[in-house]
């Protein structure tokens, strides 16, 4: 409906970029005309801004408590309300309780821990529930070197954002007959535009003065090649910002070549290369991860639930504490988000309390405490 | 260093006698067996007879090299070469090249291939990389990731073989736009076709002595494509229970590759993901100028640069790295001459190449030197006059 609109009006990239953003919510909204997925949460009576915290399984609770000391240590403007994600079949379909849902509608952001989806119970992947319930379009994936952190790679310091909501990950499968499958992978416009113009908007925000979208138009070339188009409409709104692209073989060379220049690309050449960025740095231990939706966006620590150390004050916090100053970024607490990374940085960069996973002897509380000391 | 090139020799032809042992095996199969995929072409009047397609960008300047290497060695190979361009200019006539360029394959049964440019902008242009193989069903990508002896980069030990499926998969070409602004990109899988992949891919690791194939998807997502080729996989690996097997997801796979690649041995998987998977070995043990590769089916094999870039911003700068053309462990020509079982021109040219390497003096700019590919081909020629 919305693009039959869209196109009865002309192509809607036609507008120029810049013009006073209506904050409100409009029924079908042109994503040329609002900066998408800007946050618009209210401070509640303490002036604080209360945010949805899932804490998740395994060790979930233990590195959500390092988050909630090292924020209240740098006094951060933030009340958090804990929910339950347990999923719950309902007619059939995966869904998470309605308690859950409404706290991130009313909040308008979360913070979540490592998820496990029940096995053999017939559910669909947790993290694909809540992409689907709250509309999570963009997936924002930044990778940096941790100094403190030697890997075979120095200098990392990349910034992907990943379509999240279509391509290879439309769900349609059919087999034709037997032992012939067909996979559809579903590219739009609609979400093509909406994700690339956050890119170019997130660009802005941070600073980069370039945006590279990443495709494979030779190959696929109506699907990717709608993507790529789209991206050239797209970026004549930001004149300001450069606008390259870049064949998918092509990006696996040298992650030096791309410190300056933001990514973006389709569902699963984002899923391949954002883990490849993180095994570039140490491991999902270390990368932080933000889902961005049109209302709400929830901020999260992609690695596992780790079942087999849960409750031994063993687990590296870093990640979800990355995705918690992303968070406070994304809500414009800007300055404490820097403090809380600095400090989370600096400790690392020290490495007097670092834990296993990086070759230290600490534990968790200890790396909690060291950071909290810095603030 | 000598022991696994005396191995990789014999690659192709061992494969071909241990894979009759396994086709004895009661393996459900659907079509062709590894065996009757390795047809050996015919020499006439003492030589071969090879299809060159030089390729676009910088194909020219390395193909270039290639012959003057051949034919100092005194190689009994004879080039048919068609200058079958992806490069869309005023007057030229690509698709008749390419058909004749098919067609000499064909014949000949045996080709040396650089890459051809694929234009973006023009729709109904298939890509002739794509069509080639398509076309000649050649099934099975082999692409060799290992560091090459005297050249340091951020990972050592690195030695895996990627096995990736040519014909189908995301590069059907099947697409279309149900609404302006939805299209609809077609995926096919069938299993029978990950059958015939899965048996190359057991076939090449017995024959080599490999450990372990690992298979690469994304089944937890396209539960039924992907599920259908992991499953295939496994099923076919029952009939290998001397190998470890094993199957990995494909972000896991590439975030594993950068940090630890040492852990991998055989690969196989679908299309796109040897696409990325072969980028990212290449950057591993140094770009994908140092990468052999080839495309095997039952009648024809075509020996290309593992990583397939065309190279076109470094066209006729003269500084294109040739070894994608003859780097050892199996480089694409000796790769191709040991496919025709010339083994003492390709451990000559190999060594040579080695040698030129592993003594550093000149380096062409990829590989962080300041020699052009002429440099390096005379370098080569020097080396293989004193052996």
């Amino acid at each position: 409906m919305f693009t039959v609109r869209c196109l009865s009006r002309g192509l809607s990239f036609a507008r120029p970029a810049f013009q006073a953003r209506p904050l409100s919510i409009q029924g079908n909204r042109f994503y040329s005309t609002n900066k998408v997925a800007l946050f618009k949460g209210n401070k509640n009576q303490n002036g604080n801004y209360t945010v949805t915290f899932i804490e998740g399984d395994g060790i979930g609770p233990e590195i959500s408590k390092s988050v909630k000391d090292i924020f209240a240590a740098a006094k951060t403007p933030i009340e958090w309300e804990s929910v339950d994600v347990t999923p719950i079949l309902k007619d059939g379909k995966t869904t998470i309780p309605d308690e859950a849902i409404s706290s991130v509608k009313k909040n308008l952001v979360a913070l979540k821990g490592p998820l496990a989806t029940p096995i053999g119970k017939g559910h669909v992947s947790l993290n694909l529930t809540l992409r689907r319930t709250f509309n999570l379009f963009a997936n924002v994936r930044p990778c940096r070197s941790i100094a403190g952190y030697k890997t075979a790679y120095d200098d990392v310091d990349t910034i992907l954002i990943r379509e999240n909501t279509e391509g290879e990950y439309s769900g349609i499968e059919h087999e034709v007959v037997e032992g012939v499958v067909q996979s559809i992978k579903l590219i739009t416009r609609e979400a093509s535009e909406r994700v690339l113009r956050f890119a170019f908007q997130h660009a802005e925000a941070i600073g980069q003065k370039e945006v590279r979208a990443v495709h494979k138009a030779t190959i696929m070339k109506m699907s990717d090649g709608l993507f790529l188009s789209t991206a050239k409409e797209v970026a004549k709104d930001f004149p300001h910002i450069r606008f390259s692209a870049e064949l998918l073989d092509n990006m696996t060379t040298n992650p030096n070549l791309y410190r300056d220049i933001l990514l973006v690309m389709p569902n699963l050449y984002g899923d391949i290369l954002s883990d490849m960025c993180a095994g570039l740095i140490g491991g999902l231990g270390l990368t932080p991860s933000g889902n961005i939706g049109d209302e709400c966006s929830i901020f999260e620590a992609v690695h596992g639930s780790a079942p087999d150390i849960a409750g031994m004050d063993l687990a590296n916090p870093t990640a979800l504490l990355l995705s918690s100053v992303m968070m406070l970024q994304h809500m414009g607490l800007n300055s404490h988000a820097d403090k809380i990374q600095k400090a989370i940085f600096d400790t690392l960069a020290e490495g007097r309390a670092l834990t296993k996973d990086l070759g230290g002897s600490s534990t968790r509380s200890q790396f909690t405490q060291a950071v909290v000391s810095r603030l | 260093m000598l022991s696994s090139r005396s191995l990789t020799q014999a690659l192709f032809r061992t494969a071909k006698a241990s894979s009759l042992r396994n086709a004895a095996l009661p393996v459900t199969r659907a079509m062709a067996t590894v065996a009757s995929d390795l047809v050996k072409p015919t020499k006439y009047g003492g030589k071969y007879t090879v299809t060159l397609i030089p390729g676009d960008g910088i194909g020219a300047e390395v193909t270039e090299s290639v012959k003057t290497i051949f034919k100092t060695h005194n190689v009994p190979v004879e080039w048919e070469q068609v200058d079958v361009t992806g490069v869309v200019t005023g007057n030229s006539h690509p698709e008749e090249l390419f058909r004749e360029s098919v067609n000499s394959l064909k014949r000949n049964k045996v080709g040396l291939k650089g890459i051809l440019y694929t234009p973006v902008e023009r729709s109904g242009h298939q890509s002739f990389n794509v069509a080639l193989r398509q076309e000649l069903d050649i099934y099975a990508s082999v692409v060799l990731i290992k560091n090459m002896p005297g050249y340091v980069t951020r990972h050592s030990d690195v030695d895996m073989c990627i096995i990736r499926e040519n014909t189908e998969g995301e590069y059907s070409g099947l697409e279309h736009q149900s609404v302006p602004g939805v299209v609809e990109s077609l995926k096919i899988v069938t299993k029978m076709k990950s059958e015939r992949i899965s048996k190359f891919a057991f076939s090449f690791a017995t024959a080599n002595q490999r450990k372990k194939v690992t298979c690469i998807h994304k089944a937890n997502i396209m539960k039924l494509a992907d599920g259908l080729f992991r499953n295939t996989f496994h099923e076919v690996a029952k009939s290998y229970p001397q190998l470890e097997v094993n199957d990995l997801i494909v972000d896991n796979a590439s975030m594993q590759a950068v940090s630890r690649p040492q852990q991998f041995d055989v690969l196989v998987m679908p299309n796109l993901y040897g696409s990325i998977l072969s980028n990212i070995g290449a950057a591993l043990v140094g770009g994908p100028g140092i990468i052999p590769g080839c495309n095997m089916g039952r009648e024809y094999a075509v020996f290309e640069p593992g990583c397939r870039h065309v190279g076109l911003d470094i066209q006729g700068r003269d500084e294109a790295n040739p070894t994608a053309l003859i780097l050892p462990p199996l480089p694409t020509p000796t790769m191709m001459l040991r496919h025709l079982g010339l083994d003492d021109h390709a451990t000559g040219i190999s060594q040579a190449v080695y040698d030129v390497v592993a003594d550093g003096k000149v380096r062409t700019k990829d590989m962080g030197g300041n020699n052009t590919t002429h440099d390096f081909t005379d370098a080569v020629l020097k080396q293989m006059e004193r052996q």
